[in-house]
């Protein structure tokens, strides 16, 4: 199902396809006609993809079809073994991870997953963790300082769960936590948003020496819906609180907030996810190389000094 | 249209309702109070023991030791982002400031309680709602930074909505950084005791208010992560009696007592006495 600003690119896209068949099977040449609406298209994807508003961002960063964690897991990494449960309660399917190896190097990797498909959203609460996703994570952070490999976080939700369970067992409690232990490593570790960094949910897998941002991601403190809800009494007002909360890759960039954005295919990750996913390989190789001379201490005051930063006041 | 807005203000927070201003009714019981009485009893109904919001300077000189009190808070707050929803955030700003007579939701300072030196911060609900931006995280950072330094201990007292919007992600990177702060404490065996108040909510209790060593809550108190809107419209359900209130909080293990406001001062120096690292714990 297109996104409403893909629609005419994919009926000119339609269209094209239409006209190819036609002139292969009738033999009759189009080319000159075909010719014409190739650049067309061109144009107008370069119209669209270029002028995206954020609320189009947002839509892309949550289009069907965009990588999940798994999806890159699968992708960038090998011998991938999942590691479930929080040792406590329960296994939280809204949270992923495991052991991995990244061209050779062997990694520690955790992230929020979201279905692809109705069914599979469900059984992941559509990626929006329970306390005990978040209490994986920190065993998996345990993990990654116990045996000194890289910690890599992927996130993608559109915030921690807001439920009656979830607040009994703690929600904020551990979400403090994560914040706390993913400070503390003392080995490399980056954060990639992938697509939705809602709030304090995505944050506590948030807190990397390095944080990377796809393209089309966002990233903020609420979601426009929920920031329109409570600004203009009206969730409808989503475009303009997306527009107010400055939530996408470059203005995250000029904000401090993340280090590097990870360039997305025309069109978003989900048009072309093999494009994507080279992108983050090469953006996680080139960040581990760059955290690689640095010792445990090092690493932890290297993150201090990065989080330290982030704010804006006067005297 | 003045006075009207201070009423509305005033009931809003919970402080105070109905004319004449000498008098005041408890929210809870409907008792009438002499606001003298109620001031003199920190904000506590006489009749019924409900906890009103006490203003922050209250709070200041309830826990810090008389004349103790020295501020290092005094931070003001800037629009990063050039926000803008239904009126610009530096008009909101303005109107905030002249509400709560300070720069931003909270004050601090160095002091003693107790007899212990700390440094003691606390939030302002009069300024939007306690909410967290810049400034706030950088206050409370550096409050627990010179506590560190300085072998103080570290008191908090939390009252907010949560992250600021207005400031987005800024907003959300100081529960990041306030945590870290935190470790400069623990690297120095220094304690900290967090304070929940009515409400708090969201990122203060997602971060340094949810990693102290000791957490006191005030009786009666919201304290969560979602707000109790939120959670309704996601499960559509009415949520139970007492939900995420100080004493469901108790019940679920999440803070170590619920603590009358009367009985505050003296727990909280308790505490401060037992662990800091001046007394010295003699052995036979």
């Amino acid at each position: 199902m297109p996104l409403e600003f893909e629609k005419p690119i994919e009926e000119l896209e339609a269209k094209i396809a239409e006209l190819e068949g036609f002139a292969a099977s009738s033999g009759v040449d189009l080319s000159d006609e075909l010719q014409v609406l190739r650049e067309r298209l061109a144009q107008l994807k370069a119209e669209t993809f270029s002028n995206l508003s954020r609320w189009e961002r947002v839509q892309l960063a949550r289009a069907p079809g965009r990588p999940t964690t798994l999806d890159v897991i699968g992708s960038i990494m090998s011998d991938f073994v999942e590691l479930s449960g929080d040792r406590t309660f329960g296994d939280d399917a809204a949270v992923v991870g495991g052991l991995a190896r990244l061209e050779g190097q062997s990694v520690v990797v955790v992230g929020h997953q979201k279905g692809r498909d109705t069914k599979e959203n469900i059984r992941r609460n559509f990626a929006m963790p329970h306390p005990e996703g978040y209490r994986k994570a920190m065993r998996l952070m345990d993990l990654a300082d116990r045996f000194g490999r890289p910690f890599i976080a992927f996130i993608d939700t559109p915030g921690a769960y807001p439920g009656i369970s979830a607040e009994e067992r703690g929600q904020a409690w551990v979400i403090a936590q994560s914040i706390q232990r993913m400070a503390r490593l003392r080995v490399p570790a980056i954060a990639v948003i992938l697509g939705e960094g809602g709030s304090g949910g995505a944050l506590a897998i948030g807190v990397g020496n390095r944080v990377l941002i796809l393209e089309n991601a966002w990233y903020s403190v609420i979601s426009p819906e929920s920031c329109a809800a409570i600004l203009w009494r009206d969730a409808k007002e989503a475009a303009k609180a997306a527009e107010a909360l400055k939530l996408t890759a470059p203005d995250l960039l000029s904000l401090g907030i993340v280090d590097r954005i990870i360039p997305e295919p025309d069109g978003g990750a989900h048009r072309n996810p093999a494009a994507a996913m080279a992108g983050i390989r090469q953006a996680l190789l080139e960040t581990l190389a760059e955290l690689a001379h640095l010792g445990p201490e090092e690493l932890f005051e290297d993150r201090y000094r990065r989080f330290r930063g982030l704010g804006q006041y006067q005297n | 249209m003045a006075l009207e807005r201070l009423f509305r203000r005033r009931r809003a927070q919970g402080e105070a309702r109905d004319i004449p201003e000498l008098w005041t009714k408890c929210p809870k019981c409907d008792a009438q109070i002499y606001k003298k009485d109620l001031e003199t009893n920190l904000y506590v109904c006489p009749k019924c023991s409900h906890h009103l919001r006490m203003p922050a300077d209250r709070r200041v000189a309830m826990l810090a030791d008389a004349g103790s009190f020295e501020e290092i808070t005094g931070l003001k707050p800037t629009d990063p982002l050039g926000f803008v929803d239904t009126e610009p955030y530096p008009k909101r700003l303005e109107r905030y400031q002249r509400e709560a007579g300070r720069p931003d939701a909270i004050v601090g300072g160095r002091c003693t309680i107790g007899g212990v030196p700390s440094v003691l911060l606390v939030m302002d609900y009069a300024f939007a709602g306690g909410s967290m931006g810049s400034v706030v995280g950088e206050e409370i950072t550096r409050g627990v930074e010179q506590a560190a330094q300085e072998g103080r201990a570290v008191v908090i007292v939390a009252v907010s909505g949560g992250a600021r919007m207005q400031e987005a992600a800024l907003s959300l990177m100081q529960m990041a950084k306030t945590t870290l702060a935190l470790d400069r404490l623990w690297a120095r065996r220094l304690p900290y005791v967090s304070i929940l108040t009515d409400p708090t909510t969201g990122g203060v209790t997602a971060s340094f208010a949810a990693l102290a060593d000791v957490i006191l809550a005030e009786p009666g108190a919201l304290i969560g992560f979602a707000g109790p809107r939120v959670i309704k419209q996601t499960i559509r359900q009415d949520l139970p009696e007492g939900f995420q209130r100080s004493e469901f909080l108790l019940k679920h293990g999440m803070v170590d007592q619920v603590v009358d406001r009367r009985q505050l001062k003296g727990t909280v120096a308790q505490v401060l006495k037992l662990l800091h690292p001046s007394t010295v714990n003699r052995v036979g």
